[in-house]
């Protein structure tokens, strides 16, 4: 792992070949390992090391970045070089801040050595008993279980030094039949994943996927898991930066201070939650704040990097992407705020509904009705009179956004859920009503 | 290059290695684009790696280092190789691959004009003036212009006693306005979405593709659909025009044709396919026009699947999908092609770096053009919709159900292009879709399309891939319903 020392050693490396008036550096080092299985075999097995080191220059009101990962001495001297010769020609950008100066950061902390240290004999044991399950159940087991660490550190010639250590471990699993069922955890540290319960979880789905029968499609009440309500509001996380109000691409354009949402809904960025991940600052040394965003309903604020919060009058939070892109920022730790209905709860007061584990290859349809299409997966159940009645073949939905979050009548508590089509959040399982399922598939 | 690749290899077999290749890569990409007449992004990176693959006790493992040392190297090796040996830990039988020769080769993408060596500013005065003449069009609240450009510097060596040699050079540009008016967000891109027409090319693609002449135009377009009706909801006959046509073979006949999603091994992931083995030779794909091939070679165009040897010594190669609308083959590998009864890989396997190990994925799996002109083809069309430029795609995990959206669609009435349609969709079952496929355009129509962004595999590799097709018509096909209330 790069020490903080050899950070500092890089930086000064580049800012005495750089003729920038400003010099930025942002490193990132990674250890990361995945095993990954499938037919109750382990057939796929890697790991990688590896360093970025990425230069911003400023010279004359102009930016540029360049990043390599050679570390020698010719090499950082020669990005140094790269990111000065690309600012060079451009127009002045009017809109470009000097670099900040050094900043304080809350800690957060999101480093286990035992994760990091995770060994493939250590993961290949733990896969063999997510196999020996399949077996015994007449199935075949397909997942991965991976681990990682990562150094990320900031520096600038105004003396800003910001460093971030963090490790992750996932695991998910699809148990395979006529039908399937799935699970999936992704935490900062591997003794938070408790892999037989989420094996045991994906493997019940499976055996009670078996024969899943055809639903016409419709509106229906459903019951999303919070992997599912994860892949869904995820699509959100754009639409909450200030650069896509102003540049009209938002489906909240025009919306800041009204009600979007039922009054039963608040969501808020917020990397110091518990369950949350990454560093504490963003994309310019800036720390992060935790922003409300939706509170009751009403959409109470936008994220801002320091630029937009100029433009737009308001104060920079802390979410701004490196510069430069034409992205802005992006709130990356969202929390919904949830309730205390459990699924079981949900299930049992639904009198005609479905329960939905997964969804999958979720796209956007409309970006300002927000309206997402995709279809459900590994794990589909029709529920009645508070019972799950029998599995249902996959249906495509084709639901708004906005409209469904007007809709959700009951909330689970929310927890760290971990999908495939949005990153981590903290979100509850949730009940909506009149959910619009388009079509149906063959299986 | 070489001393290092040789020195994995030569570690990899020492610790007990029964197979091993390695593949050295040195990357540099240039990323540049324009936002509303500013700079969005001016980016250059470089990336330079090794990356070991091996089996060991009849199973597999890989481990990739950017630190280049000798020192570093070894310890590569022997991580792969002890890797391997957990793997064997949970497996059933020996990995066996399907045989190939020894290949000394070098190879390298034919290109005009070496986009490193064109300055940046021709490159980003180019972009400014597009972004300029879509931003003169009254309404449009944003203009985005973009290029990218990669090249690749790869050598592979593997205990076959291979040594290919490969330099790959992809190019890509593309323009997007977007108009925001009356609570709707409407927008055009040219000359397709996901960034523009991507090729194995050099700067000759940008300046062919003339994005300041068409900026005007998909600018109003943008502005003009907010008008628009709504595509209207039912079956109806549909042409498709290449960009669209390319994505739906991509979704619903590049992806379930891979052999390892086949036989389960992206199941947790990326998914399976309704094209079990039984099928092969069997199932009516598509109607009797239909014919598809997945061609990685360099007569078939400068594809993003275009190449001389996948990333695992194999040559490229032309694999016949379907044939006269019958299923007749898979995308396949080493590991794979045994298991429907082949002697040799089809040549598909490709990584997304140095730090990822190879997986099946679609070359140019291209649709063969037909015997219409377009003309002919929209005076034949009594009463249908001309869907352009992709919006949205969605499509199952077995990849039957799809529903795509696309930006703008047109009206046809008597033979003739008629009202623009705003809000268009489409879905249906694959074989269904395809087996009412009643007319292609020919050969002056069609255009092999780059599809930048192709997302597989876990770790998640993003891979570029090639599609040919020229617009083509179906019929009684299912319309409107992503907007359905």
């Amino acid at each position: 792992m790069l020490s903080e020392a050899r950070c500092r050693e890089i930086f000064e490396t580049i800012r005495r070949a750089s003729r920038a008036d400003e010099t930025e550096v942002f490193l990132l080092a990674t250890q990361a390992a995945l095993t990954r299985f499938a037919n109750n075999i382990v057939h796929q097995n890697v790991a990688e090391e590896g360093v970025n080191i990425s230069v911003r220059a400023v010279v004359e009101g102009r930016t540029a970045r360049a990043t390599t990962n050679k570390t020698d001495v010719e090499a950082l001297r020669r990005v140094a070089e790269q990111a000065v010769e690309s600012a060079r020609w451009q127009p002045p950008d009017p809109d470009l801040l000097p670099m900040p100066g050094p900043q304080s950061y809350r800690a957060v902390d999101r480093y286990s050595e035992e994760t990091a240290r995770l060994t493939p004999e250590e993961r290949a044991e733990a896969v063999k008993k997510v196999v020996q399950r399949a077996e015994r159940s007449r199935l075949t087991a397909a997942g991965i279980f991976s681990s990682s660490a990562t150094t990320q550190a900031l520096l600038n010639s105004r003396g800003l030094f910001a460093l971030h250590r963090e490790t992750k471990a996932e695991f998910s699993v699809t148990y395979l039949d006529a039908g399937s069922g799935w699970a999936k955890g992704n935490f900062t540290t591997a003794s938070q994943l408790n892999i037989e319960e989420l094996a045991a979880r994906a493997c019940e789905k499976a055996l009670a996927n078996r024969e899943p029968r055809e639903i016409p499609p419709g509106r229906y009440t459903v019951i999303l898991e919070p992997a599912a309500g994860l892949d869904l509001v995820g699509f959100l996380f754009y639409d909450f930066a200030g650069t896509a109000v102003l540049d009209k691409r938002s489906c909240f354009t025009g919306l800041l201070g009204k009600k979007v949402f039922g009054e039963n809904i608040s969501v808020a960025d917020d990397v110091y939650h518990p369950d949350q991940a990454g560093p504490a600052w963003d994309g310019e040394g800036i720390p992060r704040r935790a922003v409300p965003l939706v509170e009751r309903g009403v959409l109470k604020d936008l994220v801002y990097a320091r630029h937009t919060a100029r433009k737009m009058n308001a104060q920079p939070t802390g979410h701004g992407m490196l510069l430069p892109n034409e992205w802005g920022e992006a709130p990356l730790n969202l929390v919904f705020a949830g309730g205390s209905s459990s699924v079981e709860d949900m299930i049992r007061s639904t009198p005609r509904g479905v329960l939905v584990t997964r969804l999958w290859y979720i796209r956007e349809v409309d970006p300002y009705e927000k309206i997402l299409t995709g279809m459900t997966r590994d794990g589909t159940f029709y529920v009645e009179n508070g019972k799950i009645q029998y599995a249902v073949r996959n249906l495509r939905f084709n639901q708004s956004l906005k409209e469904m979050l007007n809709q959700v009548d009951r909330l689970g508590p929310p927890v760290r859920a971990a999908g495939e089509e949005s990153f981590e959040m903290v979100v509850p399982a949730m009940r909506v009503q009149n959910f619009r399922f388009s079509e149906v598939t063959r299986y | 290059m070489r001393d290092w690749a040789q020195g994995a290899l030569d570690t990899a077999t020492a610790r007990g290695a029964g197979y091993a290749d390695v593949r050295v890569l040195d990357a540099c990409t240039r990323t540049l684009s324009t936002k509303n007449g500013k700079v969005g992004t001016v980016s250059e990176s470089e990336s330079l790696g090794l990356g070991v693959r091996v089996i060991a006790e009849g199973a597999w493992g890989f481990a990739a280092t950017d630190q280049l040392t000798r020192e570093a190297i070894d310890s590569t090796a022997a991580r792969a190789v002890s890797i391997a040996r957990a793997s064997a830990r949970v497996k059933k039988k020996d990995v066996v691959l399907a045989p190939e020769q020894k290949i000394a080769a070098v190879w390298r993408t034919p290109i005009e004009k070496d986009p490193f060596a064109v300055s940046l500013d021709a490159m980003m005065k180019l972009l400014f003036r597009a972004d300029e003449e879509m931003r003169r069009v009254p309404r449009v609240t944003l203009a985005e212009a973009s290029m990218s450009f990669t090249r690749l510097e790869q050598l592979f060596v593997s205990t076959v006693g291979s040594e290919i040699r490969q330099t790959k050079t992809y190019s890509g540009a593309g323009i997007v306005a977007t108009s925001f008016a009356d609570n709707e967000i409407q927008k055009r891109s040219y000359p397709n979405s996901f960034g523009g027409q991507h090729a194995t090319a050099g700067y000759e693609l940008v300046e062919r593709l003339e994005l300041v002449e068409n900026a005007r135009r998909v600018a109003e377009q943008a502005v003009a659909l907010h008008q628009a009706d709504k595509c209207p909801e039912g079956r109806r006959t549909i042409i498709l025009d290449s960009s669209q046509l390319a994505l739906q073979i991509h979704e619903s006949i590049g992806h379930p044709i891979e052999l390892d999603r086949v036989l389960g091994t992206e199941a947790n992931f990326a998914g399976m396919s309704f094209l079990t083995l039984d099928q092969l030779g069997k199932l009516r794909y598509g109607s009797e026009i239909v014919n598809v091939v997945a061609d990685a070679r360099l007569e078939h165009g400068p594809g993003l699947g275009t190449f001389g040897y996948d990333d695992e010594g194999v040559p490229a190669q032309c694999i016949d999908i379907i044939k006269d609308g019958r299923f007749v083959g898979y995308l396949s590998s080493r590991e794979t092609a045994p298991a429907i009864g082949l002697d040799r890989s089809g040549g598909t396997m490709r990584a997304e770096s140095w730090n990822r190990i190879p997986l099946i994925r679609m070359t140019n799996v291209s649709l063969l053009p037909g015997s219409w002109k377009l003309a002919d083809l929209l005076a034949d069309t009594e009463d249908g919709i001309c869907f352009e430029t992709n919006r949205s795609w969605s499509i199952d995990d077995r990849r039957y159900h799809f529903q795509f959206g696309t930006e703008i669609a047109w009206e046809i009435k008597g033979g003739k292009k008629a009202r623009m349609l705003k809000n268009p969709s489409y879905s249906g079952i694959t074989t269904e879709f395809w087996n009412s496929c009643d007319a292609i355009c020919n050969r002056s129509h069609w255009t092999l399309w780059g599809t930048p962004n192709c997302g597989k595999g876990q770790p998640m590799q993003t891979m570029g891939t090639g599609h040919g097709a020229a617009p083509a018509r179906f019929r009684n096909v299912l319309v409107g319903v992503a907007y359905a209330q």
